[in-house]
C-alpha cells in the first residue's frame, strides 16, 4: 500500500475519530460518538496491517487477539465502583505500550526522530508507573493518604532533571530508570482527593507519550490521535484545578492539598485528630473494608441536645413538608455504596410529590465526573443531576438538603478561611439552604483536615453512621 | 512519508482542535470522556504493528497486548458507561 493512500485513510480516521469526540457533547449521541470512534480504531488497524504485510504473522495475530480478550475480560468483570482504578491500569498499560514502541525506534531516523523516541519512552513510562501507583491507591492496596518523604520534592524534582538531561544525553538506561521512579514519586504522593486531577494529568500524558511516538516513528494517525487526548486529559486536569482552586503548575509540582495543610494553618484550627485527617475523606478511608459492619448505629451525637425521638420527628416533619428537595452527593456515597439507597429515598420523595435533584461538586468521587456515573447506574434520570454552577444559587430555595458523604465540596470555610488548603475553592452552597440533614460516617474533618463550621449550624441534623443504615433510617421515617 | 518537523506541527494542531471539541462536553460525561479517551491512546497500537513489522518481535508482541486491552478494554467499558444515562420517563413532577 502507498503512504498517498495510508495518509488518505489516516486522515479520514483522525476525522472520524474527531467527529466522534464531538458526538460526546451530547448525551444521546454520545454512545454513538464513542462507537465511531472505536470503529475507526479498528479500520485503521486493519490497514496498518495490510500496510505492512502482518496478516501473515501468527505472532502478531496471536497478540491482537490475547489483548482484546484481555479488554474485553476486564471490561466486564469490572464494576463501575471500580472504575477509578481501572481507568488508572488502562491508561498505564497505554503508556507502557508507547513506551515500548519508542524503546523499539530509540536509534532509528535523524536527530529529532530520535528524541522524539526518548521523550515518548520517558513519558509513557512516567504514565505507566504513576499510573500503576495510582491505581494501587485507588484500588486501595496502597495507603490513600499521602506518602512525603523527607526531601519529596527535591527527590521528584531531581528526577525530572535528571530525566530531561538523560533525553538530552539520549541515555536509553537513565531515562528508563529516572522516568519510572519519577511517576512512582509523583504519584505516591498524591492523597485519595486529589487523585482526579492525578488521574486527568496521567490521561493526558498516556496521549502525549502515543503522539510523541508517533512523531518518533514516522505515524500521522498516531500523531493526531496522541495529540487529541493529550489534550483531553490536559483540559481535565484545568477543570479540576480550577475546582479545587488550584494552578496548573501548582499541580504539576504535586503541591497537594494536605501538603499546603502542612505548610499552612493545619494547627489553627485545632484538628481532632491531626493524625487520621488526611486519611478522612467525605467519609473516612478506614470504612471502606466492611462500610456496614460495625457503624451502624450512629454512636456519637456530640453537639445534638435533642433526644433521639424530638430528632426523628425533626427530620420526620422536615422531609415530609419538603417539596424541593436537593441531594449532594460525595465520596462518601461511593464507599458506602449507598446509591442505591439515594435513589431509593430520591423516588420515594418523588412519590410524595417533592421535587428532586443531585448537585454534583466537580470533584466529587475519585474521577471527574465520579458521581455522575455513580448514580446513572441506579437509573437516576440524567436531568436531576446540576453542576455546581447551576444549582448553587437554588440552595437558598430549596426545603432541605441531604448532604451525602460530601464535606470539603460544602465546606463554608472554602469562602472565609483564608490560608487553610481549601480556601477559595468553589464549594456547594449548602449553608444556604433552611434545613440540611447530613448522611456522613462522621464530623471528622474532610480530606483537607479543615472542619466543617455546618456541622455546628442549627439548621443542620447530623446523621452520623453508614450512609446506607442512615438513608434507611430516614426512609422509616416517611412511611 | 512526513517529515518529523510535519508529525510535531500536526501535533500540536490536533491538540488544539481536539482541546475545543472537548471542552464542549459537558462535566457530566466527564468519566465516560475520559475512558473514551483512554481507550485512543490505545491507538499507539498502530506504532506496536510498526515495530512488529521492523522486526522487533518481542517487544512488537508485548506491546500489541497491551495497547489492544487499552482499546478493547477502554471502548468496552465507555460503552457500559453511556448506556446507562438514562432520561426521565415521567417529567410530570418538574418545571
Amino acid at each position: 500500500m502507498s503512504d498517498t493512500v495510508y495518509l488518505i485513510i489516516g486522515i479520514l480516521t483522525v476525522l472520524a475519530v474527531l467527529a466522534g469526540i464531538s458526538a460526546m457533547s451530547r448525551v444521546r449521541s454520545a454512545r454513538a460518538g464513542n462507537l465511531i470512534g472505536a470503529i475507526a480504531v479498528a479500520v485503521v488497524l486493519v490497514v496498518t496491517m495490510c500496510k505492512h504485510e502482518l496478516f501473515g504473522q501468527p505472532m502478531v495475530l496471536v497478540a491482537l487477539i490475547v489483548g482484546a480478550a484481555l479488554g474485553a475480560f476486564g471490561a466486564l468483570r469490572v464494576k463501575m465502583i471500580q472504575m477509578p482504578q481501572f481507568v488508572a491500569v488502562l491508561n498505564g498499560l497505554g503508556g507502557l505500550a508507547s513506551a515500548l514502541v519508542a524503546y523499539g525506534s530509540l536509534n532509528v531516523g535523524n536527530a529529532l526522530e530520535q528524541y522524539a523516541s526518548q521523550v515518548a519512552l520517558a513519558v509513557g513510562l512516567v504514565t505507566a508507573s504513576g499510573s500503576a501507583v495510582a491505581a494501587g491507591k485507588l484500588a486501595r492496596m496502597l495507603p490513600q493518604r499521602p506518602v512525603i518523604l523527607k526531601g519529596h520534592s527535591v527527590i521528584v524534582g531531581g528526577l525530572l532533571l535528571l530525566t530531561v538531561i538523560a533525553i538530552i544525553a539520549k541515555a536509553s538506561t537513565p531515562v528508563l530508570i529516572a522516568s519510572l521512579l519519577f511517576g512512582v514519586f509523583f504519584s505516591i504522593r498524591v492523597g485519595g482527593a486529589d487523585m482526579p486531577i492525578t488521574i486527568s494529568l496521567l490521561n493526558s500524558l498516556s496521549g502525549v507519550a502515543g503522539g510523541v511516538a508517533g512523531i518518533a516513528i514516522g505515524d500521522p494517525v498516531l500523531t493526531c490521535i496522541g495529540g487529541v487526548v493529550g489534550a483531553s486529559g490536559l483540559l481535565l486536569t484545568q477543570i479540576m484545578g480550577r475546582a479545587m482552586n488550584r494552578s496548573l503548575a501548582n499541580i504539576l509540582l504535586g503541591r497537594t492539598t494536605v501538603t499546603a495543610s502542612a505548610k499552612g494553618t493545619h494547627a489553627k484550627p485545632a484538628a481532632t485528630t491531626p493524625a487520621a485527617a488526611p486519611e478522612a475523606a467525605a467519609a473516612p478511608a478506614e470504612a471502606a473494608e466492611a462500610p456496614a459492619a460495625d457503624s451502624a448505629p450512629a454512636e456519637a451525637e456530640p453537639a445534638a441536645p435533642m433526644s433521639a425521638e424530638d430528632r426523628s420527628a425533626l427530620l420526620k416533619e422536615i422531609l415530609s413538608a419538603a417539596k424541593d428537595v436537593i441531594i449532594v452527593p460525595g465520596y462518601g456515597m461511593a464507599l458506602a455504596q449507598a446509591q442505591a439507597s439515594v435513589k431509593k429515598l430520591a423516588d420515594t420523595l418523588t412519590a410524595r410529590g417533592a421535587k428532586v435533584r443531585y448537585a454534583i461538586h466537580p470533584v466529587a468521587g475519585r474521577m471527574p465526573g465520579h458521581m455522575n456515573v455513580l448514580l446513572c447506574e441506579v437509573d437516576v434520570p440524567y436531568e436531576q443531576l446540576f453542576e455546581l454552577d447551576d444549582i448553587n444559587s437554588d440552595f437558598a430555595a430549596c426545603d432541605v438538603v441531604v448532604v451525602v458523604g460530601a464535606n470539603d465540596t460544602i465546606n463554608p470555610a472554602a469562602n472565609t478561611a483564608e490560608g487553610t488548603p481549601i480556601y477559595g475553592m468553589p464549594v456547594l452552597a449548602v449553608g444556604d439552604a433552611p434545613h440540611t440533614i447530613v448522611c456522613n460516617l462522621d464530623d471528622s474533618p474532610g480530606y483537607a483536615g479543615v472542619p466543617n463550621s455546618l456541622y455546628q449550624s442549627s439548621k443542620s441534623l447530623l446523621m452520623f453512621g453508614d450512609a446506607k443504615d442512615t438513608l434507611a433510617e430516614l426512609l422509616d421515617l416517611l412511611k | 512519508m512526513m517529515a518529523a518537523w510535519q508529525l510535531c506541527v500536526l501535533f500540536v494542531i490536533s491538540a488544539v482542535v481536539g482541546y475545543f471539541l472537548i471542552s464542549q462536553v459537558p462535566s457530566l460525561l466527564h468519566t465516560p470522556l475520559m475512558s473514551g479517551m483512554n481507550a485512543l491512546s490505545g491507538i499507539t497500537v498502530l506504532g506496536a504493528l510498526a515495530a512488529a513489522a521492523a522486526g522487533h518481535q518481542g517487544l512488537a508482541f508485548a506491546a500489541i497486548i497491551l495497547a489492544m486491552v487499552n482499546v478493547v478494554g477502554g471502548f468496552w467499558v465507555t460503552d457500559l458507561m453511556l448506556k446507562m444515562f438514562k432520561k426521565e420517563k415521567e417529567t410530570a413532577h418538574d418545571e
